[in-house]
């Protein structure tokens, strides 16, 4: 018995977003608004790392550096990954939705440490505002910060690690209270296999932030040493190895590929078999395959650095152990699939995106391999063709998960519903446009275009202008998608507790749901995806 | 605005929250060091002559000094732990107070011992073993620093009356962040100080 026992039920019937002034935010220890803080901040540096990418855009229309100068052009692409990856991608599923969602999900009225919460709110906005004081010297090194150009650069190197390592803090500490919250304050009656599968993905990626998170933390502040005090972990003038950079620096930054994609899978669990109206397919399979990713995920990092001087034996063993990756992932996507059959599918805005993330993931899946194997990474490294790849998987799998999440939990968040003709209209924006910017890059990088130049040679120029064309139409449907949020939260109609006629939890408190979420904690005796039983 | 009330509203399910998320939390320290203890073992293996001529520079005496007065204030802490589940409060404060002050022992012996080198014109970027040596050194100075912080604000929750035979979760809890720092101590001092 977990989460209960409390006499008094504390709910006074107010939704969570009655309280006004800055105040009622900023010092709020409620999960939701700390969720709800989480979103705004992280969509604020999607839009702006969008506007980078279209700065790049723009530059890659003609061959030659018309636009920008060429440093200018590596401060962009710098800026685009670094803000995409940090500051939007890692925290916007799980810090925004899951903070939001996970205390709903599991019956409980908070998460178990709501201060930390509200805490780790806090180093998240000294970290971003710390990156934005680095701008003074803008970053020139691209997102992974590979020595020993890194430890050289005149750029502000040292203060952008110490943001880095406040950003790699506040997630630690969000992925620890995430943990505890699953483990002690489920309702009771939620046994771990009544678990819904988004909590099952946001307790994945929270074991993986937890563990990879330090390493790359205490990786920054070497890099930051390396600068300050001459040590020479990294530098081979002073018998260092900038390969043990790359290690150290890969062995979080792939598991955190997981920790963008886990919670995204999550998403997409849920909201295919509301809009099949069918019991999830394999529910323990997708459950246990999440763990597997989880684990599998540290295990690969090497495949990063084929390229960098390796021992043959050791590229052979991650090369080996890369493809294993796959077997997990593809389980998701045939139970997804299965769950589809003969379901009762109706495309309302949030199924056409977790559809969209399964296209879009397959393909960033298959092309894969390619990069997998040591033969073809070589030809294809550090061409378009890995752009591409993770465009596809990043782009294509969290952020399509992260758009179908917002249009699925948007009435429970906000208590309006958003124009859906609106919202199909920006979702076949979105589809087309980033088909055309991002397939096009896979035929620019097979012929051999490399990436991170301003310049390039003639022969690409169409596969360029296609692709920049393409991004345009991109940021329209993205920029139509943000106005009709807006326009849902000024005047959208009132949103009913459960539109979809969804069974987890969270649709059986209001919309939105008032501040200790509910008036009494639910006794939960089933599973939440019995659709299409006669009480469905 | 009503303040979450849920937190402590069963105290078993708080403290098992507790122990759960410090248990946690350590993990993730053992993994900060440990990328650089991987980083030791990686030197150590390319420059085995180097670490070995090295290491004869530390003051040996110092650090066993050091490693005798962290094990006693671990010690101390399970006193002060023990005593507080009986309810005796002064016993508890006086334990811990103690620890704190070996602590401050402890990162004197440290300032010697930094400031001996620097006198001797070594510093971080001397060499390798020595760029290992003060991260380490230091990220657990640090470490020492912080704990001996949250110590004292353990302290003073017990003289405020918070702490009890029936509450002691933030004094468990604390402590076993304390043995942690010990621990590490425990790992340094034979790597960097005894093995030639």
């Amino acid at each position: 018995m977990t989460g209960v026992g409390r006499p008094e039920a504390e709910g006074n019937g107010r939704g969570y977003l009655a309280d006004r002034g800055w105040r009622s935010w900023a010092f709020t220890l409620d999960h939701k608004r700390i969720g709800a803080m989480y979103l705004w901040t992280t969509t604020v540096f999607f839009l702006i790392g969008g506007v980078f990418a279209l700065l790049l855009r723009l530059e890659l229309l003609s061959p030659q550096a018309r636009y920008f100068s060429n440093h200018a052009y590596n401060v962009f692409f710098t800026l685009h990954g670094a803000m995409m990856i940090f500051l939007f991608v890692i925290p916007a599923i799980p810090s925004g939705l899951g903070n939001f969602l996970i205390p709903l999900h599991i019956g409980a009225r908070d998460v178990a440490f709501p201060r930390l919460n509200l805490a780790s709110y806090w180093v998240f906005a000294a970290g971003f505002l710390v990156i934005i004081g680095s701008l003074v010297a803008p970053m020139d090194t691209g997102w992974t910060f590979y020595t020993p150009y890194s430890a050289k650069s005149a750029a502000a190197v040292t203060t952008l690690s110490l943001g880095i390592f406040l950003i790699g803090m506040s997630s630690i500490l969000t992925g620890l209270n995430f943990i505890v919250t699953i483990h002690k304050l489920r309702a009771p009656g939620m046994t771990w296999h009544r678990l819904p599968l988004f909590i099952w993905g946001m307790y994945a990626t929270s074991i993986i932030q937890v563990v990879a998170t330090p390493v790359v933390g205490v990786t920054f502040l070497l890099l930051a040493a390396e600068r300050i005090f001459g040590v020479g972990f990294f530098d081979p003038t002073k018998g260092g190895d900038p390969v043990l950079f790359q290690h150290f620096f890969w062995f979080y930054s792939h598991p955190v590929v997981y920790v963008m994609i886990l919670p995204a899978m999550g998403i997409v669990s849920e909201v295919i078999p509301v809009f099949s109206r069918k019991p999830i397919f394999g529910y323990k399979a997708i459950a246990y395959s999440s763990m597997a990713i989880a684990f599998i995920g540290f295990l690969v990092w090497g495949h990063h650095m084929f390229t960098s001087g390796m021992s043959p034996l050791a590229n052979k063993i991650f090369s080996f152990l890369t493809f294993f990756v796959a077997v997990p992932t593809a389980v998701k996507v045939f139970n997804w699939i299965a769950t589809l059959y003969r379901g009762s599918i109706t495309f309302e805005s949030p199924m056409l995106y977790a559809l969209t993330f399964i296209f879009l993931f397959i393909v960033g899946g298959l092309t894969g391999p390619f990069l997998g194997a040591m033969a073809t990474n070589v030809q294809l490294h550090d061409t378009y063709f890995v752009v591409a790849h993770f465009h596809y998987t990043m782009m294509g799998g969290t952020v399509m998960g992260f758009f179908a999440g917002l249009h699925y939990w948007f009435p429970k968040m906000t208590g309006k519903m958003v124009n859906e003709k609106v919202a199909r209209a920006a979702w076949a924006l979105i589809f087309v446009g980033f088909n055309v910017t991002f397939f096009t890059m896979f035929i620019a990088g097979t012929r051999g275009m490399p990436r991170r130049y301003a310049e390039y040679l003639p022969k690409f120029q169409v596969e360029n202008t296609i692709s920049s064309i393409g991004s345009a139409v991109l940021a329209a449907g993205i920029l139509v998608m943000c106005w009709n949020f807006l326009q849902g939260l000024r005047k959208g109609a009132a949103a009913p507790a459960n539109p979809w006629r969804a069974l987890s939890l969270e649709w059986k408190a209001a919309s939105p749901p008032e501040t200790e979420n509910f008036h009494e904690i639910p006794v939960v005796t089933e599973w939440p995806y019995g659709y299409g039983t006669p009480k469905a | 605005m009503s303040e979450p009330s849920h937190e402590h509203a069963d105290p078993a399910v708080a403290f098992e929250s507790a122990k759960l998320g410090v248990w946690t939390f350590l993990a993730t320290e053992v993994l900060l060091f440990g990328a650089l203890f991987t980083a030791y073992t990686v030197f150590r293996m390319k420059y085995p002559e180097m670490f070995r001529a090295e290491h004869e520079k530390l003051d040996r005496v110092l650090g066993a000094v050091n490693t005798v007065v962290l094990i006693t204030s671990s010690l101390l802490v399970v006193f002060g732990v023990d005593a507080i589940k009986r309810g005796k409060a002064r016993l508890f404060e006086a334990c811990f107070g103690a620890t704190i002050l070996l602590a401050g022992v402890f990162l004197c012996v440290k300032y010697a011992e930094y400031t001996a080198k620097f006198h001797h014109g070594i510093y971080p970027r001397t060499n390798l073993f020595f760029s290992i040596y003060f991260m380490l050194t230091g990220l657990h100075g640090i470490h020492v620093l912080l704990g001996m912080g949250v110590l004292s604000y353990v302290i003073l929750l017990s003289r405020r009356g918070r702490l009890s035979a029936s509450y002691y979760t933030p004094a468990e809890m604390s402590g076993l962040y304390w043995h942690f720092v010990d621990l590490v101590w425990i790992y340094l001092f034979p790597l960097l100080y005894l093995i030639g």
